[in-house]
């Protein structure tokens, strides 16, 4: 697979390359922005919206600036090349959209200080690397919510991708908010090792809805979790990074949507502005960079205009995802009453909070 | 850790559904490998009607036209393998991993524009009242035709083998083919049959992943399933009925790793991802202690002058 994977990179590549020898000599002024994905521009989840982003700039600017993407992009020292080859490209800006690329990002920034780099979901960030994350666990919390109250079984099915801090920061946020309204609800954690691999989630939808989910969220990027809950029937979903409204009204009864067009029009405005700086933007529902999708009518009346609320206080800023009191899995204190967790603790939450069952894999 | 929350019931029955794309892969690859040719394009045999078939259940509307689709489209591959091997002469291991490259590229291709779509879904045989008897319903009574179809397959292929003529020439071909075309069989015929019905039955199997299993179509997806089913003839010792055990062994293991780590108990993912593997290689030494069972002439090249 990652024969195919990297010789379809290296396809594509090698067509961008060639368009913009083609097109450069004539358009010296262009911004070139590239595009790096981990998976396929059609999952339907993460990578759709990163590419609707690209779209949106394209629309936005015009001929003014030139897009080039990659998809499919194993995670790991093949990123790498491709960025390299982005830069020798004659990149002004690339877009690593993977918690993966972390490294590689750096790597390749190093030796590429005139390119601006953008990484999706890191932490690690130099002159000309900025990073950028949405708070997608305001969304959690407000699945964690409608979960709580939906579930009849109290088993709450979640579909893990890699245990890195982005994900557990979901499944506690979403825990704690189910536990709030059904103190009797459980988790059950499936880890799939990968971000995309309909096959694998699939097989690991079922088995939490065998062992008696009957409300799976998934943090990994297709929709097949959407079609074995379909396929069981009367199991509860909401769609991962995109609406996955054809999912719609059931089992997909609310979904988290990640909205990047506005941050990457503006990143883009400010290189061809020359303004671009390297930030650190951690933005949620109240910016728009976190959506939440329709809540179907599969959802009672009450338990919506309730979530609706919970939406309106995280954007507002009036209540946090994370407050207190609570305890960290082994019973220890986590947050005092009333205390809000901050965003260094956030960025590297490596342990569950009281409550959820199973250690988090090493 | 809590094994209790694992549904024994719907725990079982899960192996179905997982045996059942290596069942045919590997019920295909054995009838190859007993008229003795060695295939190692199971895999890109397989992603070939898995996309075949996606394709052609999502435009018709009809799952089981694209079982039939991916049949057609498995064996279509294969008779590119049958070409270079029988025809050409080539080393049917090259031959066989070109084919799994080239059927992995040239389904990604062909899958650009299904990427994301629902195939229509194919429903369970109804059996009316014997499918609610308590445990035995659930567990054998609640599948897809295809389950079925695997099974009886596996039965047809043993009596065949055994009893009739026509398995008594493959066997032949396979033991010794100098010896086969002194009696006139023609071998290479015979060999060309095989490899494309080994094509078709791979062809279907990748079929159920794509439209059944997942469903849902992604180049990649069949994921090492098609290595796993060549083990898995090794493993079997070419014998039909342990290719059936085997599958649900190997089934089950993917099955019991997810419903371990539901349940709480964390083993690393990778220990069961390699057991079939490990298994394979323990068998193969156990049996080469015995005696040689695979078939006299797995792999050589066959030409009628020599």
């Amino acid at each position: 697979m990652t024969f195919t994977k990297r010789a379809a990179a290296k396809l594509l590549l090698g067509t961008a390359l060639a368009a913009s020898m083609a097109t450069g000599a004539f358009a010296q002024d262009k911004t070139k922005i590239g595009f790096v994905y981990v998976g396929p521009v059609g999952d339907g989840g993460w990578t759709y919206e990163h590419d609707k982003g690209r779209l949106a700039v394209e629309e936005h600017f015009g001929d003014s600036v030139e897009t080039v993407f990659v998809e499919s992009v194993a995670e790991g020292p093949d990123s790498e090349r491709v960025m390299t080859q982005m830069a020798l490209d004659g990149a002004d800006m690339i877009f690593t959209t993977s918690f993966g690329f972390m490294d590689p990002t750096i790597n390749v920034a190093a030796k590429f200080p005139d390119v601006k780099f953008e990484h999706a979901t890191g932490y690690k960030r130099a002159d000309n690397v900025s990073t950028y994350s949405a708070r997608f666990y305001e969304g959690r919390a407000i699945q964690g919510h409608i979960a709580g109250k939906m579930t009849e079984s109290n088993i709450i099915g979640y579909i893990g991708s890699y245990p890195i801090p982005e994900v557990i920061r979901g499944i506690n946020s979403a825990f704690i908010h189910a536990r709030k309204v059904n103190p009797d609800v459980e988790f059950k954690i499936v880890w799939a090792y990968t971000w995309f691999d309909p096959a694998k989630e699939a097989d690991a939808a079922s088995v939490l809805i065998e062992q008696g989910a009957d409300v799976v969220l998934q943090h990994t990027d297709s929709t097949a979790p959407q079609a074995a809950a379909q396929e069981a029937g009367n199991v509860v979903t909401f769609g991962q990074a995109s609406d996955m409204s054809q999912y719609a009204p059931f089992p997909r009864v609310s979904s988290i949507i990640d909205d990047w067009a506005p941050y990457y029009i503006s990143r883009v405005q400010a290189v061809k502005d020359g303004t671009w700086t390297s930030t650190d933007t951690w933005d949620g529902i109240g910016a728009g960079m976190v959506g939440i999708g329709e809540i179907t009518d599969a959802v009672p009346a009450d338990v919506r205009e309730e979530a609706l609320a919970l939406k309106a206080s995280l954007a507002d800023g009036s209540y946090h995802a994370f407050t207190g009191p609570l305890n960290k899995q082994d019973g220890t204190p986590f947050l005092a009453e009333g205390e809000t967790a901050d965003d260094a603790t956030l960025a590297s939450m490596n342990f569950y909070v009281e409550g959820i069952m199973g250690e988090i894999p090493q | 850790m809590d094994l209790s929350s694992i549904n024994p019931v719907l725990f079982i029955a899960g192996f179905f559904v997982a045996a059942t794309p290596l069942i045919f892969a590997a019920i295909g690859e054995m009838v190859v490998e007993k008229t003795g040719v060695l295939n190692l394009g199971v895999e890109g045999m397989m992603i070939m009607g898995a996309i075949c078939g996606f394709a052609t259940a999502v435009e018709t509307g009809s799952p089981l036209l694209g079982f039939a689709a991916a049949a057609v489209g498995g064996a279509v591959l294969s008779l590119l393998f049958a070409f270079l091997t029988q025809v050409m002469l080539a080393n049917q291991v090259a031959s066989g991993l070109a084919l799994t490259l080239f059927g992995l590229g040239l389904s990604a291709l062909l899958g650009q524009s299904y990427v994301g779509v629902k195939p229509p879904r194919l429903g369970d045989v109804n059996f009316g009242p014997l499918a609610d008897i308590p445990y035995f319903g659930p567990i054998f009574l609640s599948h897809d035709i295809i389950v079925y179809l695997g099974i009886a397959l596996v039965t047809a292929v043993w009596a065949v083998l055994k009893f009739s003529r026509v398995g008594l020439i493959l066997r032949a071909v396979g033991e010794n083919h100098d010896a086969a075309h002194a009696l006139g069989f023609k071998v290479k015929r015979v060999r060309t049959l095989a490899i494309m019905f080994g094509g078709a039955c791979a062809g279907v199997g990748g079929a159920y992943i794509s439209l059944i299993r997942v469903p849902q179509w992604t180049e990649g997806m069949t994921a090492g399933i098609g290595w796993i089913a060549l083990a898995l003839v090794v493993f079997a010792s070419w014998r039909a009925f342990r290719v059936l055990l085997g599958a649900y062994l190997f089934g089950g293991l993917v099955q019991l790793q997810l419903n371990l780590q539901g349940a709480g108990v964390a083993i690393p993912v990778e220990y069961l991802a390699m057991s079939p593997y490990v298994i394979t290689i323990v068998v193969l030494v156990f049996l080469s202690r015995v005696r040689s069972v695979a078939p006299g002439s797995l792999g050589r090249i066959f030409h009628a002058s020599s």
